[in-house]
């Protein structure tokens, strides 16, 4: 059995085990599904990027019982003062917190009163633009659970909601956020996961946030995955007027990460920052395929993407701008450096820029380097050997948009864990600490 | 202490170096002069081992140790300091992280443990103080957004805080207002002592008012062609270099 009927089976022994609202949505996904074609070299937006390794997944059903997820929940995450905290584990909500701060709803899919779940059935798929995106369409497909968050008009949620994801094999997991007029959030996403020995996690988390006019939304997607991971899915936002996204990605690298991130401007005013670090090494693989899509006039965006390939390792980067002819007046801009330390590692990067619009301003840049030569000395004749200054000059490459983070604990967690990364004994990265 | 003879350095397979000598004994202060393109900067590159900056020839004794055979940062650990005409910026990393790192590096190769974070952090803001830089500028990344005056200023602070046997000051009047002159040079004035001498690399004369030289040697087409004290200085500010012969550029 290939892959595509394996999904499509496994999509249609799911109606018994969920609830009736699903049905449409993965039925509608088996649709598209059907429709599919496996997506080969040939296929621009796999060009880089190869499926095999999850065509060998042939994804079960999740469980949600991995063992011993407490321990890793316990040792890895996150030092928050105070956060609104949900575990999910291979896709299932383990826990949501009972008391909420005013004006905000936080629910699993699975447990949603009657009246909520139409809503969430008509909202979701509203901002992903579903059949472009291979694992939005195998997310519908298999849709079972989920998280549905809503920010109500005005309120200004201060307490961070912290997703806690767990993964040891298959999960198919949905966010959908909702923000009404002039609410304001953070999310923040933490991927971690279980070594499992009998099968290769296969995690696809589609996320979709809608954020009306003067809302604003700081997001953080880290992927701190186990070496074998295989994780897909993406993140998708519509911004209406004056609405402001403030996102933040981080892949470690996995076997395979593969990360969709868009974001449309619908409404004059808005603006996104788009910020994100990959640091694959071994044999990893990162994917970031980025979308910013400017509809209507006087928007902007900012989007910084920078990454540090080791060893075997392979990234790609295609960062997409697309300013649609009526769109006059908008200002984009675009950058992505990469370091790599080997000379076997590899960075596709590709912006990929569709202005039609006549009166913009687009800036867009890409650099694959080494670290830089007067750099190198400039430490060097401070006395700091070589491996420490390369260990300082890389940290520094990444800490640069770190340390400008919104969240002090995403700061503070990063940091040590990000000079350990680049350095082989302790001693090297001492002065980062 | 240092003893230069000879010395040929290429860039690119380009001579520039053409047999250089110099003599700096314990606390004395050589300046080098000479116009643009004559191989002032090379000077600097080459002693402290920039990678690109080819010896061709000659030979660098420093207290005994043959110096072009050591490694840049083993060369700093052994007290050669080079204060950079154009300083490096590193975002990322601060300026107190890279100073304690400096510092460490050379108590490990004195045998000793690295400074704790206290007694740091004390020292690093008493030399702010000293080179007039806001303490702020401890938490900034390296030489980050800094002016060139301020630059300059962090050169002098990390020469505080490493107390080198040999500095080479590499053009650091260059873009110097006359305030941060004097912050400067009042700096290299309070590191003069009988142990620790000074080479100091300038375009003009206006630094040595401050900082008063020894000897002062013009460097020109890649060799000393002329030495002298300081009056040498004033000719030459007063004459240019074109009176030194047809062998001057």
């Amino acid at each position: 059995m290939n892959y595509l009927e394996a999904i499509k089976n496994q999509s249609e022994s799911l109606q018994a085990a969920t609830p009736e609202w699903m049905h449409a949505i993965q039925a509608r996904g088996r649709a598209l599904w059907s429709a599919q074609t496996w997506p080969g070299k040939k296929t621009e937006a796999w060009r880089y990027t190869s499926l095999v390794k999850v065509e060998k997944t042939l994804a079960s059903a999740q469980t949600g019982k991995a063992a011993g997820f407490e321990a890793a929940v316990a040792e890895n995450t996150l030092q928050f003062k105070e956060a609104l905290q949900v575990v999910i584990v291979d896709g299932r909500v383990q826990s949501v917190p009972d008391t909420l701060p005013e004006g905000l709803q936080l629910a699993a899919f699975s447990n949603l009163a009657e009246a909520d779940q139409r809503s969430v059935a008509e909202k979701l798929g509203t901002v992903v633009e579903t059949e472009k995106h291979l694992f939005a369409v195998q997310s519908e497909s298999l849709l079972s659970e989920g998280l549905y968050i809503k920010a109500k008009k005005n309120a200004a949620v201060s307490v961070p909601i912290y997703l806690v994801f767990i993964g040891s094999q298959a999960a198919n997991f949905r966010v959908f956020a909702d923000l009404e007029q002039s609410a304001s959030l953070t999310l923040v996403e933490h991927y971690l996961s279980l070594e499992s020995e009998q099968e290769q996690q296969l995690e696809n988390t589609c996320t979709e946030f809608s954020l009306a006019d003067n809302s604003q939304l700081n997001h953080y997607r880290l992927n701190m995955q186990a070496e074998s991971a295989l994780h897909v899915g993406g993140v998708h936002a519509a911004l209406a007027k004056h609405a402001r996204l403030n996102s933040f990605y981080l892949a470690f690298g996995t076997a395979l990460t593969r990360i969709d991130a868009g974001v449309k401007h619908v409404g004059e005013g808005s603006h996104t920052n788009m910020y994100g670090v990959y640091l694959p090494r071994n044999n990893q693989h990162v994917d970031f395929h980025t979308n910013l899509e400017h509809c209507v006039p006087h928007t902007t965006s900012e989007e910084v993407f920078r990454g540090i390939v080791g060893d075997s390792a392979r990234a790609v980067f295609n960062g997409r701008i697309h300013i649609y002819p009526q769109a006059q007046k908008t200002h984009a801009q675009l950058s992505n450096k990469n370091l790599l330390t080997s000379n076997k590692a590899e960075v596709d990067t590709k912006p990929e820029l569709e202005i039609y619009a006549n009166d913009v301003q687009c800036a867009h840049g890409a650099t694959v380097a080494q670290l830089e030569e007067k750099s190198l000395h400039y430490l060097r004749t401070r006395g700091i050997s070589e491996e420490e200054a390369r260990v300082m000059l890389s940290f520094g490459f990444i800490n640069e948009l770190i340390e400008q983070l919104e969240l002090e604990a995403i700061r503070d967690y990063l940091r040590p864990i990000l000079a350990k990364r680049f350095a082989r004994s302790s001693e090297l990265s001492q002065h980062l600490l | 202490m240092l003893n230069i003879s000879k010395l040929h350095a290429s860039v690119e397979d380009k001579e520039i170096l053409k047999g250089l000598d110099l003599v700096v004994k314990p606390g004395e202060v050589h300046a080098i002069m000479g116009p643009n393109g004559s191989g002032k900067s090379t000077l600097g590159h080459v002693l402290s081992g920039r990678e690109g900056y080819e010896v061709t020839g000659g030979t660098v004794d420093y207290f005994g140790q043959n110096l072009l055979e050591l490694e840049t940062e083993e060369r700093a650990r052994e007290g050669l300091f080079l204060a950079f005409q154009y300083p490096v910026e590193i975002p990322g990393v601060s300026n107190m992280e890279f100073l304690k790192a400096s510092l460490d590096a050379q108590r490990a190769h004195e045998g000793k443990e690295p400074i704790d974070a206290v007694s740091f952090m004390k020292q690093a803001r008493e030399l702010c103080k000293k080179v007039n830089l806001d303490q702020q500028f401890l938490k900034r990344g390296v030489n980050e957004g800094f002016s060139g005056g301020e630059k300059k200023r962090n050169e002098i602070m990390q020469m505080m805080l490493l107390q080198p046997k040999v500095c080479i000051l590499d053009e650091t009047d260059s873009g110097l207002d006359i305030d941060a002159l004097q912050v400067v040079a009042e700096g290299v004035n309070s590191l003069r002592s009988p142990e620790r001498s000074f080479i100091v690399v300038t375009h003009y004369q206006r630094l040595l008012n401050y900082i008063e030289p020894d000897f002062v040697h013009v460097l020109s087409g890649g060799k000393i062609v002329k030495s002298g004290d300081k009056s040498l200085a004033l000719e030459l500010e007063a004459k240019g270099y074109g009176w030194l012969g047809a062998d001057v550029a």
